[in-house]
């Protein structure tokens, strides 16, 4: 249940493990020690991960973050890392000197600077909570153990989080096109906000071109090609008015769903800032022409229809 | 066309390579490769600039200036004012990984 809330972004920060030293089964001086984030998701897979297996969990305190976020920031890092081996007096309690980082967290460890504080030596464990049996038993991990992936799964578990974000906004913007447009607009609003968080990330990988925007603008138009058809049929309005009313999703949805789509490189795990800084540059300008473009086509469409024009 | 990920700020001085393996250990992407007497810079495309490898080297035989790569977090900050090269990710809540307290 704290899972479920957690994925639909209740109290967000508030799914938290006290940091310290934890028992997994029956560890005894010469059990491993895996160290960990104090986000219950992160904490909880990892001992769900190793049934039966004794050892030792050192939950650093990264203010209710995953691992690899934390990572990002430096919370789960080097100085946390050696301020809680301290604080919890883990020579004390294992003979050996070694503890296993999970690997998405090196970019917040400098694993030579902890041994040389510490005098425990950086063992980095496997990407996935769930290899963490083979590497115990091989006392290394394959390559395929090293890379990370993006499966379905993973794509889509963060879509529930977006869209309690998307909620209030489009909410909004449905009722102002309901009473603009009629329930087409509505429609389309809504379906332009599904398009961006819950089926851009599902089909990633099969949509064209490299860089997110441009996936983004190609979805956009598939999602509106039907609203411009259906416009486009039923039109009881004058030539000129139903040209600009066919192509106002053409330029809306398309620009909405590649803003999403390019919101949504901070949630992958392979988008360089570099890359995508080169995005924002290339692309943001073309998105923001295109939402002004369309809305200033609604606006005509909308007084148009107020002043009896159409 | 239509691909900004072609570049990195990623460095690699082979010649200071004492061929410890960490850049390799700790790269999710397999840029890096265990080679026979140095690390070897296999995929430099797949650098996502996380900046592990760079921090574990403990000869400081790689360079990169190591961020996030969120659009959502560099936008903010540039729609603030900010430095979008300094932003991390979180800020508000909203963002993937929301930030609890301002530090």
């Amino acid at each position: 249940m704290d899972h479920f809330l957690a994925r639909w972004g209740v109290n967000r920060t508030e799914h938290r493990v006290r940091p310290g030293l934890y028992r997994l089964g029956n560890p005894g001086p010469d059990s491993p020690v895996l160290a960990s984030a104090n986000y219950t998701l992160s904490f909880d897979a990892l001992r769900s991960s190793l049934p039966g297996q004794d050892a030792y969990i050192l939950v650093l305190d990264t203010m209710g973050i995953n691992v690899w976020c934390a990572a990002g920031k430096g919370t789960f890092g080097t100085d946390e890392l050696v301020r809680m081996i301290a604080l919890t007096s883990l020579a004390n309690v294992i003979r050996h000197r070694e503890i296993i980082i999970p690997q998405l967290g090196a970019p917040g460890i400098v694993a030579h600077e902890v041994t040389r504080r510490s005098g425990f030596r950086v063992r980095y464990g496997p990407v996935r909570a769930s290899d963490l049996p083979k590497y115990l038993e091989n006392g290394k991990a394959t390559a395929e153990m090293r890379r990370v992936l993006f499966p379905f799964r993973d794509r889509v578990v963060l879509a529930p989080v977006e869209l309690v974000h998307a909620a209030l906004p489009t909410a909004v913007v449905m009722v102002a096109l309901y009473f603009l447009t009629g329930l087409t607009g509505a429609l389309a609003v809504l379906a332009a906000v599904l398009a961006g968080t819950v089926l851009f990330p599902a089909l990633l990988p099969f949509l064209p071109t490299k860089d997110f925007s441009t996936k983004g603008i190609i979805l956009g138009a598939l999602v509106a090609l039907p609203f411009a058809v259906s416009i486009g049929t039923v039109s009881t309005l004058p030539p000129w008015a139903t040209v600009i009313a066919v192509a106002t999703p053409l330029i809306i949805i398309p620009a909405v769903v590649a803003y999403m789509a390019l919101n949504f490189t901070g949630c992958t795990p392979y988008t360089s800032r570099t890359g995508v800084k080169k995005e924002i540059f290339r692309y943001v300008p073309v998105m923001v022409l295109l939402a002004v473009t369309g809305t200033a086509f609604l606006i005509v469409l909308g007084v148009s229809r107020f002043i009896g024009v159409i | 066309m239509f691909s900004s990920y072609t570049m990195t700020t990623l460095r690699y001085h082979r010649d200071r390579c004492i061929n410890c393996g960490r850049c390799s250990e700790v790269c999710p992407h397999a840029v890096f490769l265990a080679g026979d007497e140095k690390a070897e810079l296999v995929r430099p495309e797949s650098c996502m600039e996380c900046g592990a490898c760079a921090g574990n080297c403990p000869v400081r035989a790689i360079e990169v200036d190591s961020g996030v790569g969120c659009a959502w977090a560099m936008i903010s900050a540039a729609l603030r004012g900010k430095d979008m090269d300094q932003c991390s990710c979180g800020g508000e809540a909203g963002s993937c990984c929301a930030e609890p307290e301002k530090r």
